[in-house]
């Protein structure tokens, strides 16, 4: 089972929101999709993302994905650890594998996103 | 190598010693140098690894005995057309006449490579159905690039700036959408219909006045033909768009249809597939592209021609201002279009038609052979061309060996992997083209060792899981490769696998 | 058939499996239509009458003339063992290395490639090749536009005419900017490329430059101030791009020397012979900073499960095979070949023989300046060159064929290959390498001063027989 306290987009984003901050990353079923990551490519701080916009890029061995912002906001932390560690991702991709928060913009946005029964539903099908 | 197998080598810088060397060339007056400005002279001489000939015929020698190559086995590969190289090309492309020609040589003196080249370009004409050819392009994704180019320069000098798109099928080869985005147009990928070729109904959705092409590989990249080009060059047709055949499968059509015959406007062929020209681990090959009549004005400059008199040059700079320019430095990858044009030479009509009849026929015996084992499944089961596509997708559920085990399992059994997770659009694909140079034993024993090999599976996965097992290195760390990348030898210290010897 | 195995048994055997009583029934998925005619082509032709025939087109061609010909592709001394081992089946019938672990002998000679390469060039990254020295250079300046995320770039007109022709075929494609950069005129800096000119459009605040492009040594022959353009091209923020030859390398200051971020050249001079124009090498080498925008492949070293050192491609996520209409290039086939026929030559001739190659390459052409001078034949430029230099030859191509009738290739006509340049409307550009012999320069400068002397009795120039006549 999926954290129950995340929201989800269907390309497998998760953000948790604390506050008026929210934390992202790539959900477990991404992580296993793209095998062993090698590299991450986030945008610097202060940066705008927009939701459902490309605000990345991760790289396995064999795919490299765009990276969907599951809300909107300016980014105030980059995940530095994944620079050296890019494995974070497969090893614990909602704790250490974060990859960017962002002062979030505009909270009713986390309505339009999936709930963990809901995301869970998706992969299943998948 | 040693008696006893191939063995792992040092890299050349480790084999370096200073006043190791062979004298070579002589040695120049002490002054030759003393000419050059001081801020132009390098500082430090390139630390470049000084070793003897015996040495380093060793190295390369021991080296390449670590290779599967198609002079040592077979090469499944589909959509690589891995046939025979043959030797009588080598010594073509290695005549003086031929290797020392300067490639800016004038006409007079070039007569020879030039009229090879021409008449090179006839037979090209001749097999692709079209009206003119270009040499220029130096590998099949070169000749898509000059293709689409030349596509959007009819477009542009019909003053229609708002065909913006390339469509391509969902098995396109990944170098179809790449080209389109080099040559600034949006790809619309469209999904196959479920036997495996293009949905002509969606393509038809997709057709408009914003469609600057269609690429389609035909027979496809599942191998097979694509029954319903015909309409689907008519469709292309009257919304204004052309359509590009991209030329990869040529192998499985020579003398059965001829793309510029029954509708499409340019093409690529790849010399080092249909005709032979060798691999050589990764290149060189040669793209020629054929033309019909809309896009002749655009091809590449300086195209070959042949004047009334009988001899032939090259087009002066600035002689025809409707080519798309140049694609490449100097004429042509001509060294490989020797050797095509000796493959040519060599079969003839009846010659190439043999290579297509055989090459289909191989490969339809195989897939039944595959087939009949029970334990492969087979997509697409009517009949193929040149290859066809097996999966792995039962025997993956039933004992979780993959398509990626199975490809290093064959490598203990002396046959190189067939191409494997393409196209995209098949689950645990399997792309298997045997070519026309086969012979039938050989053929037999492939189906015979991915026979074994899926019994392994359910005997024994383990093994064909942490295959191989006899090859020089067996499994390796990619993911490391790419989160370290170590992409050149530092003579300066520091964490070195350690030297094999 | 030539190299078909199937005999008319193993034919039938096939049909049989299949249930069929003929071939055509594999085709019957053509639809009618579409049918094609029969192929309209001469007959199968033996192998000794093809030789013949080969022997016989060669015979065409002429090699045997005293060239001086450069102009991008050079002839160099090749030891026999490196075309012996290139003739090794094992290098030149093998696939490309996507199943690492029986490829190890391609990818770890691309690894020492790379490394070499990396050595000459003085930079870290190097792609395992591209088409050509143009190809390479098209794709440098497109990464500069990737890098910098702008659109235009500014190339010398000193780069080979060729690679600036390539330039603006693939940026037309790409819907970016390129500009070139004028010579100065005259002086001691004439024909090199005019600095206050590139200061001036680097300094344009609307449309900002991604990267600038110089050859070194560039298409005349001359040395460019690199280390200036690149310190210009770094304060406008944009990337410095060195067009390079790499035998010069030897003895010239390298692009990491003074801050180039992207190399690119032509590899051919590395003991691959001219063929006519190929198939050559494309060199492109960056900073590791540069690493994910380079296009091409790359091979790395790792290791295999049980710890062995290893080599294997990588970064392959950035290629078209995986990215698709998102990879930086669609290259897929490259020219490996023709980097192990460099990687052989350089072993073969090691640091010293290499220096010795470039050194007396100069050598033969201070020799050669000399010789021409002595005719009253004088450069046409006043600076500092390594092995090619243009000259100035009233009526220089009527002079340069009458030269061919007397068995010398007088270099190249520059006004046929940059007729967009008027300074060089009456100019040859001729080079040496350790390949030309005294003698060559003697017969040069003789018959140079009896056709400039008007002597025109003797060698018209004969064209070799007819087609007609070869074909016998």
């Amino acid at each position: 089972m999926v954290p129950s306290d995340l929201r989800y987009t269907k390309d497998h984003e998760w953000v948790r929101v604390e506050g008026k901050t929210a934390t992202i990353g790539v959900t477990d079923f991404a992580a296993n999709q793209l095998g062993d990551v090698v590299f991450v490519d986030l945008p610097v701080v202060g940066r705008a993302v927009d939701q459902f916009a490309t605000f990345g890029v991760v790289e396995s061995v064999k795919a490299v994905s765009d990276l969907y912002a599951p809300v909107s906001g300016q980014v105030v932390d980059v995940n530095g650890d994944l620079a050296s560690k890019p494995e974070l991702v497969n090893s614990d991709p909602f704790g250490e594998g974060w990859m960017i928060k962002v002062e979030l913009g505009d909270a009713a946005q986390l309505g339009e996103l999936l709930d963990a029964a809901a995301y869970e539903k998706l992969t299943a099908e998948a | 190598m040693s008696a006893s197998g191939p063995r792992l080598q040092p890299s050349l810088f480790e084999l370096s010693k200073p006043g190791r060397g062979s004298d070579k060339v002589p040695h120049p007056p002490r002054d030759a140098l003393d000419r050059l400005p001081a801020e132009h002279r390098r500082r430090q001489p390139a630390a470049l690894p000084e070793v003897n000939e015996p040495e380093a015929v060793r190295h390369y020698v021991n080296l390449s005995q670590m290779n599967h190559a198609v002079d040592t086995g077979f090469y499944p590969l589909g959509s690589c057309t891995m046939k025979w190289n043959p030797k009588v090309n080598e010594w073509a492309a290695r005549q003086p006449g031929f290797a020392q020609l300067h490639p800016m040589a004038p006409d007079e003196i070039a007569q020879g490579t030039l009229q090879l080249l021409w008449e090179l370009e006839q037979m090209l004409i001749e097999i692709s159905g079209m009206r003119a050819v270009t040499l220029q392009p130096a590998a099949g994704a070169h000749g898509e690039l000059t293709g689409i180019l030349m596509v959007r320069a009819y477009h542009a000098a019909r003053g229609d700036t708002g065909r913006t798109e390339v469509l391509v099928p969902d098995s396109a080869h990944g170098t179809n959408p790449a080209t389109a985005t080099m040559a600034g147009l949006r790809t619309v990928s469209i999904k196959a219909a479920p036997n495996g070729r293009t949905d002509l109904e969606a393509f038809r959705a997709a057709l408009g006045p914003s469609t600057a092409a269609v690429m389609i590989t035909n027979p496809s990249t599942m191998g097979l033909f694509e029954s319903e080009v015909g309409e689907l060059l008519d469709a292309v047709h009257a919304v204004g768009a052309l359509a590009y055949m991209d030329g990869a499968n040529l192998n499985a059509i020579l003398g059965r249809f001829k793309p510029g015959e029954a509708g499409f406007d340019v093409m690529h062929i790849n010399t080092h597939k249909t005709f032979s020209t060798p691999h050589g681990g990764g290149g060189p090959g040669a793209g020629p592209v054929a033309v019909g009549e809309k896009l002749e004005p655009f091809l590449p400059a300086p195209r070959v021609l042949r004047e009334d008199d009988g001899a032939f040059r090259l087009e002066r700079v600035g002689e025809r201002p409707t080519s798309i320019g140049r694609m490449r430095s100097f004429v042509g990858s001509t060294g490989v279009l020797v050797r095509a044009y000796a493959y040519l030479r060599t079969h003839g009509a009846s010659g190439l038609a043999e290579i297509t009849d055989d090459a289909v026929l191989a490969a339809n015996y195989l897939k039944k052979r595959l087939g009949d084992t029970g334990a492969y499944d087979i997509p697409f089961p009517g009949v193929c061309k040149h290859e066809f596509i097996a999966s792995a997708t039962s025997i993956k559920r039933k004992t979780g060996v993959k398509t990626l085990d199975i490809a290093k399992r064959l490598l203990d059994h002396g046959f190189h992997a067939p191409t494997v997770y393409f196209p995209l659009t098949v689950d645990e694909a399997m792309l298997i083209e045997p070519t026309e140079t086969e012979s039938i034993e050989t053929l037999d024993a492939f189906a015979e060792a991915l026979a074994a090999i899926a019994r392994e599976a359910e005997a024994d996965p383990e093994i064909v899981k942490t295959a191989p097992h006899t090859a020089p290195v067996r499994r390796l760390d990619e993911a490391g490769a790419a989160r370290n990348p170590n992409l050149r030898w530092r003579a300066a210290v520091g964490d070195w696998t350690p030297c094999p010897d | 058939m030539a190299y078909g195995p199937h005999t008319p048994a193993d034919r039938q055997r096939m049909l049989a499996a299949l249930g069929m009583q003929s071939v055509d029934e594999l085709f019957a998925d053509i639809p009618e239509g579409l049918r094609s005619s029969p192929l309209k082509l001469d007959p199968p032709e033996p192998e000794q009458l093809l030789m013949n025939r080969l022997a016989g087109l060669a015979g065409r061609n002429r090699v045997e003339l005293a060239s001086f010909l450069g102009a991008g592709a050079y002839r160099h001394f090749s030891p026999p063992m490196v075309d012996q081992i290139l003739l090794r089946g094992e290098w030149y019938t093998a696939y490309t290395p996507y199943q690492p672990e029986v490829s190890q002998g391609t990818l770890q000679s691309i690894y020492e490639y790379e490394s070499l390469i990396a050595e000459l060039i003085g930079l870290d990254v190097v792609s395992a090749s591209h088409y050509d020295g143009a190809a390479a250079t098209a794709e440098a300046a497109l990464m500069t536009c990737r890098a910098a995320a702008r659109r235009r770039v500014l190339v010398s007109q000193a780069v080979h005419p060729h690679y600036r022709e390539v330039l603006r075929t693939y940026f037309a494609g790409a819907g970016l900017d390129i500009e070139e950069i004028p010579l100065v005129a005259d002086g001691p800096a004439g024909g090199t490329t005019d600095l206050a000119e590139l200061e001036r459009r680097l300094a344009e605040a609307d449309e900002p430059v991604a990267g600038v492009l110089l050859a070194q040594p560039n298409f005349y022959g001359l040395l460019e101030p690199m280390a200036e353009a690149a310190t210009l091209t770094h304060a406008a923020g944009a990337l410095f791009v060195a067009v390079v030859e790499p035998v010069s390398l030897a003895v010239l200051a390298p692009p990491g020397a003074y801050g180039a971020d992207i190399a690119a050249g032509e590899g051919q001079a590395l003991g691959i012979p001219p063929q006519y124009g190929g198939p050559y090498l494309g060199i492109l080498a960056c900073t590791d900073s540069l690493v994910r925008q380079i296009p091409g492949r790359l091979v790395g070293m790792t290791s295999d499960v049980d710890g062995k050192r290893a080599y294997v491609m990588t970064l392959q996520a950035r290629e078209q095979h995986i990215r698709r209409e998102k990879a930086a290039s669609n290259i897929c086939t490259n020219q490996t070949l023709l980097a192990l026929a460099a990687s052989v030559w350089l072993a073969a001739l090691g640091p010293h023989g290499l220096r010795d190659v470039a050194a007396m390459g100069a050598a033969r052409a201070a020799e050669l300046e000399a010789a021409l001078a002595s005719m009253g034949v004088a450069r046409a430029h006043a600076g500092a060159y390594l092995n090619e230099f243009a000259i100035r030859v009233p009526n220089a191509r009527a002079v340069h064929r009458a030269l061919l009738g007397r068995g010398v290739l007088a270099g190249l006509v520059l006004a046929d290959a940059v007729p967009d340049q008027p300074a060089f409307a009456d100019a040859l550009l001729v080079c040496a390498t350790e390949v030309t012999t005294g003698n060559d320069i003697a017969t040069f400068a003789r018959e140079l001063g009896a056709v400039l002397g008007g002597e025109t009795a003797g060698g018209a120039f004969e064209p070799a027989a007819t087609p007609a006549a070869a074909n016998a």
